[in-house]
């Protein structure tokens, strides 16, 4: 990890610490007050533990042109792109990922293009679902690359713990860990409000839901997804499925949702204060957003097509979509998620739950 | 922060007494806390307003950026308020701090209305968070923003724009034109252009003149050079200057400020809470001679922190050194600046610049006196020295156990007590006689009511009653006289 970030981090953690004007916000800052000076871990821990509300920006008496300059969501977003990066392997696939927003989309082209090549066109109309590219190519195709990804980002976690001292997780830790992450409460401002992000220094709660619709619409298909697979795999039941059938109503509308939620994060994005994020990493989170967008959209209109003439094409970009999300998880933003939640779990234990 | 105010000379020729039309229905002067309530109120009543703050937008709110709590009177809890607080122990808190310098009937005022202040603050738009930690003495009596002050300001002005108020900023007003009690209109120096403004009334919410080092030299000579300003530096109290020679009733000690001791090494303006140093009960504190000076240990912190800042101001060169052990480094809220930290007093001394022999006594003398007995952090604990001058009569243990840690202390002024004599109705009166048009409200007002010393959150408690007050009246005036 860099050092100037870290030090910068640890200045202004200072500062706020002998405030603590803000404690009522997150639980970031109400970790904040366990401590009297910020060593390297604590640091990182607070830095993913930071779900980058700015509240505590616009409520700062410090901020620019204050000599004290604080810009905490700022300095913890550098930090913890940072803490990723050093903890997850192969930091040049991030650094790749992170460098512009067109990476995802020239990957997307590229593994389409491949796709192309290896369905060899099947322009007929076919009976089944795999005749368009043959299930047994799909299964060697996605295996690797599904199950690659995840064991990247498994010992990436895995130094994270060891850095920020975790200990064996309870189900109690898990459990207050996952109602904070579902419902988003660091996001809530403390009072129910919402977080300041489009609206500058007045709170909204357009964030929080657009970031549930997308988390909630990617879980549904992921959910659509393994059904789907034990269908297939379990009962021998082939694809396509009916509209009444649990793959479809799951993908169906979890594709809604992550397609309006991740509409709704790149707006709000537009209308957001880049000065309060890490810099430089505005366009890469674009990158990401849209690839969400693409593999749901792609995935409802291939739906919505049937068994049109381009249902094959459009599988072929979809398919490419899914490959390019899944590839890129260690080293996208998607990592956000699993250390937010290292973070959260790390952070009950702390308080002793 | 530091900021160069220019100099504007005021261009007389611009001001048309009784001529033209109303630019405004209500002119209020100031950005802060009391103003804000007041515009707020003004607006309510349906009339236009503008508001004349003269900082930048990001430096907008006055001293009420740097507040957290206001005081407020409840019969039973309330939202984040627990138990209960009543008029007659609000006001007896008041008479304490205040030795009796007060105004009877306005403090029963301010301190009735403060409960229904809670909820009016909520529907403007303010949050209130549980009292933060460390100010647990605090939960009964203080309700605590949710962000602190800046948060509550930027509320109020967020509330402003929906209103539909004017809001200027780096908008000074140098004179506010009264003529027989009746007030006409502003001369005002928007972004480098004067402008003569005119209004059916005013309310006056610009606060003291503590950020004017000059003016606090008029009372403390040369030493004020050396005070630091805690808040705004835009508080250079001309409104208040300007008013009072036109001949409004003065109200407060006109020389005096509220001070405590902060870390020295704070920026010269607005270095806010953070400043704070809250070691002194566990310390000894000396001068640049390298002796005590009072009893470090005379109360909890929050009851003589206040007392601290004229004590520091009276020492050589406006400094004092607070040196604790490392028994004691964990006993109070972290320091924004990192201590002198030594293994040996010699070099304690060495490092803070203080006489080596003179300090290194004073601690001998200091840690003899210490005497056996239980140490409480939390409360007074009567561990006190024998025979020592002066003595320190709570948590008085030797300093024996490196490392050391020290704190430099100057006064870091608050606020001032100098202000407008006003009525229940927070009208300014000339000569005895209330004027018909012009309203005061918050610091410019307070001393009728904090005649000296302060209670924790009650300023903010005036500002937001009077600025309803004043508010309310001057909505009321301006409508009727539309």
């Amino acid at each position: 990890m860099q050092k100037p970030a870290l030090d910068e981090a640890k200045r202004q953690l200072a500062v706020c610490n002998a405030c603590r004007y803000c404690e009522g916000f997150c639980a970031a800052f109400k970790a904040m007050t366990r401590y009297r000076a910020f060593d390297t871990e604590t640091v990182v821990h607070m830095s993913n533990l930071c779900h980058n509300c700015q509240a505590c920006y616009h409520s700062c008496q410090f901020t620019d042109p204050h000599e004290f300059d604080l810009n905490l969501p700022r300095v913890l977003a550098t930090v913890r792109v940072e803490s990723w990066e050093s903890h997850v392997p192969f930091p040049g696939a991030s650094r790749l990922f992170q460098s512009s927003p067109l990476v995802a989309l020239i990957a997307v082209l590229v593994v389409a293009a491949l796709f192309w090549l290896i369905a060899e066109i099947p322009w007929a109309s076919s009976a089944t679902f795999y005749d368009l590219i043959s299930h047994e190519s799909l299964v060697l195709i996605f295996s690797p690359l599904f199950l690659l990804p995840l064991l990247i980002l498994f010992i990436g976690l895995a130094r994270y713990w060891r850095t920020v001292n975790g200990e064996s997780i309870t189900w109690k830790q898990l459990r207050e860990s996952l109602r904070s992450a579902a419902t988003l409460k660091n996001l809530d401002g403390g009072a129910g409000q919402g977080c300041n992000y489009e609206k500058e220094d007045r709170y909204s709660q357009a964030r929080r839901w657009a970031h549930q619709a997308t988390m909630y619409g990617f879980l549904l298909c992921f959910a659509a997804t393994s059904v789907a697979t034990v269908m297939h795999y379990g009962l021998g039941l082939v694809a396509p499925y009916p509209f009444l059938s649990l793959p479809k109503l799951l993908g169906v509308s979890g594709g809604l949702l992550l397609t309006l939620g991740t509409s709704k994060l790149i707006y709000l994005k537009t209308k957001a204060n880049v000065q309060l994020e890490a810099p430089g990493r505005r366009g890469s989170d674009y990158g990401f957003i849209t690839l969400l967008w693409f593999v749901s959209t792609t995935g409802l209109l291939l739906y919505w097509l049937g068994g049109t003439e381009l249902s094959s094409s459009m599988l072929i970009l979809h398919l490419a979509g899914i490959v390019c999300l899944f590839m890129s998880i260690p080293f996208s933003k998607m990592v956000h998620g699993f250390f937010r939640m290292a973070a959260l779990i790390r952070e009950a234990q702390l308080r002793g739950a | 922060m530091k900021v160069e105010l220019p100099e504007i000379t005021p261009d007389t020729s611009l001001i048309s007494v009784g001529e033209g039309e109303f630019d405004y229905d209500v002119i209020v002067v100031g950005g802060g806390n009391a103003a804000l309530c007041a515009a707020i109120r003004a607006a309510e009543a349906g009339v236009s307003a503008a508001i004349f703050e003269r900082a930048p937008r990001e430096y907008r709110g006055g001293n009420s950026r740097h507040t957290r709590n206001f005081r407020c009177k409840h019969g039973a809890p309330k939202g984040v308020l627990t138990d209960s607080y009543s008029e007659d122990e609000f006001y007896d808190d008041l008479l304490k701090v205040t030795k009796g310098n007060t105004d009877e009937e306005l403090a029963r005022l301010t301190i009735r209305e403060s409960e229904t202040c809670y909820e009016w603050m909520l529907e403007q738009g303010c949050y209130f968070q549980e009292s933060l930690s460390g100010t647990l003495s605090l939960s009964r009596t203080n309700a605590f923003f949710l962000g602190g002050g800046k948060a509550l300001v930027n509320a109020y002005y967020n509330r402003l724009e929906s209103l539909g108020v004017a809001i200027f900023y780096q908008a000074t007003v140098i004179d506010v034109v009264i003529r027989n009690r009746e007030f006409d209109g502003v001369l005002v120096d928007l972004d480098g252009t004067q402008h003569y403004k005119r209004g059916r009334c005013v309310v006056l919410a610009s606060g003291g003149f503590e950020a004017d080092k000059d003016w606090l030299a008029s009372a403390w000579g040369d030493a004020a050079r050396n005070f630091l300003i805690r808040g705004t530096p835009f508080n250079t109290g001309e409104v208040l200057k300007g008013v009072l020679a036109g001949g409004a009733d003065q109200v407060g000690d006109p020389t005096q400020c509220h001070a405590v001791a902060i870390d020295g090494r704070a920026p010269e303006y607005d270095g806010g809470i953070v400043t704070r140093v809250d070691c002194v009960p566990f310390s000894i504190v000396v001068n640049q001679k390298g002796h005590r000076f009072y009893d470090e240990g005379e109360d909890v912190w929050p009851k003589r922190y206040a007392i601290w800042g004229r004590l520091v101001a009276k020492q050589p060169n406006q400094v004092a050194y607070a040196i604790i052990d490392s028994k004691s480094k964990d006993l109070f809220m972290p320091t924004v600046f990192s201590a002198t930290v030594t293994e040996s007093l010699d070099d304690m001394a060495q490092q803070l610049g203080l006489p080596e022999d003179e300090f290194l006594a004073t601690v001998q003398d200091y840690n003899a006196a210490c005497q056996d007995g239980v140490f409480f952090p939390t409360e007074l604990d009567g561990l006190r020295t024998k025979d020592l001058s002066p003595r320190k009569t709570n948590w008085a243990r030797p300093i024996d156990t490196p490392p050391f840690y020290g704190y430099e202390l100057r006064p870091g002024v608050t606020f001032t007590y100098l202000g407008f004599r006003v009525g229940h109705d927070a009208k300014v009166s000339f000569g005895g006689v209330p004027s018909k048009n012009v309203w005061a409200a918050g610091e410019i007002m307070a001393g009728s009511i904090l005649g000296e010393g302060y209670l924790a959150g009650f300023g903010m408690t005036i500002g937001t009653v009077f600025g309803r007050i004043a508010g309310e009246g001057a909505g009321g005036y301006a409508k009727a006289s539309a």
